[in-house]
């Protein structure tokens, strides 16, 4: 773990919700990191803990939820030990967020301009006036046509991809070093999808903010993010680059996203799922939540929670699998195809290294 | 916009037109003349009476002319005063009434907001719970009922306040209690179903991640997306608070229009009664016109609707 | 990450399917219910109307078992029974015991009148008319109304909404007029011409105060009623070749069902409300009728020495009304499986 690059920390996280039917253990042991500059994608199905997680950062949790135990340094601070107060300074000014569905995101009956002016005027005190003509310019680097015109406008007067861009201008007024997007994409279009995630590219090299990004859409993932984790039953299953997860997975759930998402590649007539539903949080299983649904289940699957194995430096992952002394398994089909291709990429990458080597020693002499 | 208000103001003029025609024919089928206490006149006189009252002419011209007459504000004459014109009666009377109804209006509605947005702000606690309480008291009681408490404990025993009559302000205070209580509790219960309604919606959350303080929240956001809805509830809380003021006049011997209504009805003073009726028509109709407006300006959704993409 | 943990011999055996499908803790929370028995459930858990409800069942039941056995003749006259105060055998509290403040000094009112071996539990009246007997029946009177205009609101007022807001256009149009046209005078008003036409008495409250609320329940009828026709499945069953009617019955009617019921809650304290103001004015019914209102009324007359005539009637007044609201405040929230727990 690089300390100085990494931005935000999340360190064993645990978070439970209190229902009349007991406690929901929804986060279990959770670790990530977000370093400076990256963007790094959560992907799970519903009910993962993927929303919680990044809830629990912006410190915006129901009041039955309970942070059994954990930290999350921000900046080397710990986001859980601040006050309600110091937590507000931080949201919308360093740490910025935007949620799932434009259409209800923003307030009916306020004009967008003093939606958008709003973190200016609340964390930097400005007067409304220079307020609304930041918002101006924010409007426009978000690509809003004929923003004079239209900062007076209220928000039922805008399409939806416009209304997800005006989200990203209120969340990104303030130049925040952190971005959580959750889910920002599902609710739109395909090819208004599109749209939003160069949008969301170009600014984050404009604005140099770190973006946090959920989703279950692998596709997504492909074209946005530089590294994965994988969370399933409020754990973290794999993480790793997003060269790693795609072409070599080494957990069987990631098989199964990966396997279950069509590809130009594929053949045959049925499409791959994983069978079941994800596990009760109220009483999770002993050992590992994914073993009820797993084809490559071991024993100790049903007795102990697996570690994380390293793969590489970057990637890790928590399958008894990866144990030295568990059996040699062939993934599905369509993975062996996918490790074919890294293998190759990873030929191909050492070639070019090669290649380029004499330059750099010849550089180092000189 | 310009069409839309005339719109509703020839609806307002048509449908006085059509209160008027019913009320005058239902009057004329109903049995009773300014003679009905009086048998004992010769005929003569009789027919001099019908014929100052206009009652000796064909029916259609009497409606006509009645209808000329309404327009211009001349309602005829009391059967019960036989010296006053009704129009003097109301114009006399409809100060008190209005003064009375305004003040319930305005203490029951800003009240109320105030008791729903704290119970909504503070869900499931015992402030919660208590303005859920008030409301639903103040919806089960009937005004008449509070009235009578409120001048006898408040009026006589504790003699704060003057049990009855007309005077200066301190007169109105018990009767505005009485008719307020009902549009108070409708108030904040509306407020606070609306509230909590607005207050578990995305973009409260947003205003949240925004890092406003939950001051800021309510204040900026979900006080206005809350109030709006409210405006809809006046018109049936004008209604409440006429049919309220009748009987509450009463118990407190008020000189507004709904004491008089109850006494034309029971004297049988149809001009009086139709002429009342037609007031209380206009201004509801007045009350509706102007919150249907006040809506569509205040909602910015029903306010513009031809920029959208 | 440890890859040297000590792990026992068998650890690695891949597990069977079977064996996977006993791990599957694909538990079947509970039951499904159907969406009655979902919403009774939820309205057995909301307290205020389910005491509600056991109320109203209690005084429905005394008030139409009063036509069989009441404890007194509500309209008989006993001048030297005149105001005796409650005396419920067995309760000795003040005010419940038989006992009044006479000049300073408690005394035994029955006792005073020679009636010792009586009990009036709500007292009598200035007439010597048991008071409970005549809340009896005044509370019967006002359930009659309140049930008569819930009649009335559910085949004029439902068939109304219906018909307007299934046809739209040009019809709806005009029956929406009507509507309003109506609802820009006061109910009252209303109410008061309709009993000055039909002359006052009991069936002319009744038919007065059912022709006003039935109203309500067209306009909100209708409303649901456009809500719903949008809906596919209504498309799918017109493009079945389904008749309106039939529609109507199948489809519409089911969905309407909580707006309807819980408009009814909300009809009947607003009856009742009407018909005792009506009486207490003097307007309704009138003495010697006992009806919420008269009682009412002739109780003001003695509120201030003999304060139990007017608040036995204004109690069971108010926890008519009051129960009828939590009701249907309960029934709302039973309906609408979108209200938190």
């Amino acid at each position: 773990m690089d300390n100085e690059k990494d931005i935000l920390e999340v360190r064993n996280l645990q978070v439970n919700f209190k229902t009349y039917a007991g406690d929901v253990k929804a986060i279990r042991n959770v670790n990530l990191d977000l370093r400076k500059g990256e963007t790094l994608a959560i992907v799970g199905e519903s009910g993962s803990g993927k929303s919680v997680t990044t809830r629990t950062i912006m410190g915006l949790n129901a009041t039955n939820a309970d942070i059994v135990s954990g930290s999350i340094l921000f900046k080397g601070q710990d986001l859980l030990k601040k006050s309600e107060k110091e937590m507000q300074a931080i949201r919308g000014q360093d740490i910025a967020e935007i949620f799932q569905d434009p259409m209800t995101s923003l307030d009916p009956t306020m004009k967008i301009g003093r939606q958008i002016a709003e973190p200016l005027m609340v964390h930097k005190g400005m007067k409304k006036e220079k307020a609304l003509a930041q918002a101006l310019e924010m409007m426009k680097l978000v690509g809003i046509t004929d923003a004079e015109n239209r900062i007076n406008d209220y928000p039922h007067q805008f399409s939806g991809g416009m209304r997800q861009r005006i989200v990203i201008a209120i969340a990104l007024i303030n130049y925040p070093e952190v971005l959580i997007a959750d889910e920002p994409t599902t609710a739109l279009d395909v090819t208004i999808q599109a749209q939003i995630l160069n949008l969301m590219k170009e600014l984050q090299d404009k604005i140099s903010t770190s973006i946090i990004f959920i989703t279950h859409d692998l596709g997504v993932v492909a074209g946005m993010a530089d590294r994965v984790a994988v969370m399933y039953a409020g754990k973290i299953v794999e993480y790793g680059t997003v060269d790693e997860i795609f072409y070599n997975p080494k957990h069987p759930y990631t098989w199964g996203l990966l396997s279950s998402m069509p590809t130009l590649d594929s053949s045959g007539d049925s499409l791959p799922s994983i069978p079941g539903t994800p596990p009760d949080l109220l009483d999770p299983p002993t050992g590992d939540a994914f073993a009820a649904r797993n084809a490559y289940a071991l024993k100790i699957d049903t007795e102990k929670e697996p570690p994380f194995f390293k793969v590489s430096d970057t990637h890790y992952a928590a399958t008894w699998l990866l144990h030295p002394d568990a059996p040699k398994v062939t993934p599905p089909a369509q993975i062996v195809e996918r490790q074919k291709k890294y293998a190759k990429m990873q030929k191909d990458w050492l070639a070019a290294q090669k290649a380029s080597t004499p330059i750099e020693e010849e550089e180092e002499q000189q | 916009m310009a069409k839309y208000l005339a719109k509703r103001i020839f609806y307002l003029i048509l449908t006085l037109f059509i209160v008027i025609t019913v009320t005058f024919f239902l009057m004329k089928l109903l049995p009773g003349t300014p003679l009905t206490n009086q048998a004992k006149l010769s005929k003569s006189q009789i027919a001099l009476i019908y014929q100052q009252y206009g009652l000796d002419k064909p029916v259609w011209q009497q409606y006509l002319l009645y209808l000329a007459g309404a327009v211009k504000g001349n309602f005829g004459t009391s059967f019960q005063f036989s010296d006053q014109p009704v129009s003097y009666l109301l114009s006399s009377r409809i100060g008190p009434s209005l003064q009375i109804g305004l003040q319930a209006m305005i203490l029951g509605v800003i009240l109320g907001i105030i008791i729903g947005a704290l119970g909504a702000m503070r869900q499931n606690t015992w402030v919660d719970t208590t303005t859920t309480v008030v409301s639903i008291i103040g919806i089960s009681i009937p005004s008449f009922v509070l009235a009578v408490l409120l001048q006898y404990y408040l009026g006589l025993k504790l003699g704060w306040f003057p049990i009855a009559e007309w005077g200066g302000f301190i007169y109105t205070v018990l009767p505005t209690l009485a008719l307020g209580a009902t549009p108070l509790a409708e108030s904040a219960r509306f407020v606070r179903t609306e509230m909590v309604d607005v207050l578990s919606s995305d973009y409260i959350e947003l205003a949240k991640a925004k890092g406003l303080s939950r001051m800021g929240v309510i204040y900026h956001h979900a006080l206005r997306n809350s109030l709006i809805p409210l405006i809809t509830i006046v018109g049936p809380l004008a209604v409440n608070i006429m049919t309220g003021s009748m009987v509450v006049e009463n118990i407190f011997s008020i000189p507004g229009i709904g004491e008089q209504f109850v006494k034309s009805v029971l004297t049988n003073d149809y001009p009086t009664i139709m002429g009342l009726t037609i007031i209380y028509s206009f201004m509801l109709c007045v009350v509706l016109l102007i919150t249907d407006i006040l809506y569509g300006i205040v909602d910015p959704r029903i306010r513009i609707t031809g920029k959208a993409n | 990450m440890a890859d040297t943990v000590k792990l026992p011999e068998d650890s690695f055996k891949p597990i069977t399917a079977d064996d996977r499908a006993a791990l599957d803790s694909e538990k079947i929370a509970a039951p499904s219910l159907t969406f009655t028995q979902d919403a009774w459930r939820r309205l057995k858990k909301n307290r205020g109307a389910w005491i509600s409800l056991i109320i109203l069942g209690i005084i429905f039941i005394m008030a139409f078992g009063s036509i069989f056995f009441s404890p007194h003749n509500p309209n008989a006259v006993n001048p030297s029974y005149a105001n005796l105060p409650s005396k419920i055998p067995g309760v000795n509290i003040n005010g419940f015991n038989g006992t009044l403040v006479q000049a300073g000094e408690r005394v035994d009112a029955y006792k005073q009148a020679g009636a010792s071996s009586l009990h009036y539990i709500m007292g009598t009246d200035y007439l010597g008319r048991d008071l409970f007997s005549r809340v009896l029946y005044g509370t019967r009177i006002s359930l009659i109304i309140a049930l008569v205009a819930t009649l009335f609101d559910l085949t004029i007022g439902v068939t109304y909404g219906l018909f307007s807001g299934w046809k739209g256009g040009r019809v709806d149009t005009i029956m929406q007029r009507i509507i309003e046209i109506i609802l820009s005078i006061p109910n009252l008003v209303v109410i008061v011409l309709l009993i000055l036409i039909l002359k006052p008495g009991m069936t002319s409250i009744i038919i007065a105060i059912a022709l006003t609320s039935w109203v309500n329940m067209a306009r909100l009828v209708r409303a649901q009623t456009m809500e719903i026709k949008e809906q596919e499945y209504v498309l799918a069953a017109r493009t079945l070749g389904e008749s309106s009617l039939k529609i109507a019955f199948k489809h519409l009617l089911p969905n309407l069902s909580s707006v309807i019921i819980i408009n009814t809650m909300f009809t009947i304290p607003s009856a009742i409300f009407f018909e005792a103001t009506l009486s207490y004015i003097g307007i309704g019914i009138s003495s010697p009728q006992a009806s919420l209102g008269t009682l009412l009324n002739d109780g003001q007359k003695n509120f201030q020495f003999l304060p139990y005539q007017m608040w036995w009637p204004a109690l069971i007044l108010c926890i008519i009304m009051l129960a009828f609201n939590l009701l249907g405040d309960g029934l709302r929230d039973a309906f609408d499986p979108r209200t938190k727990e």
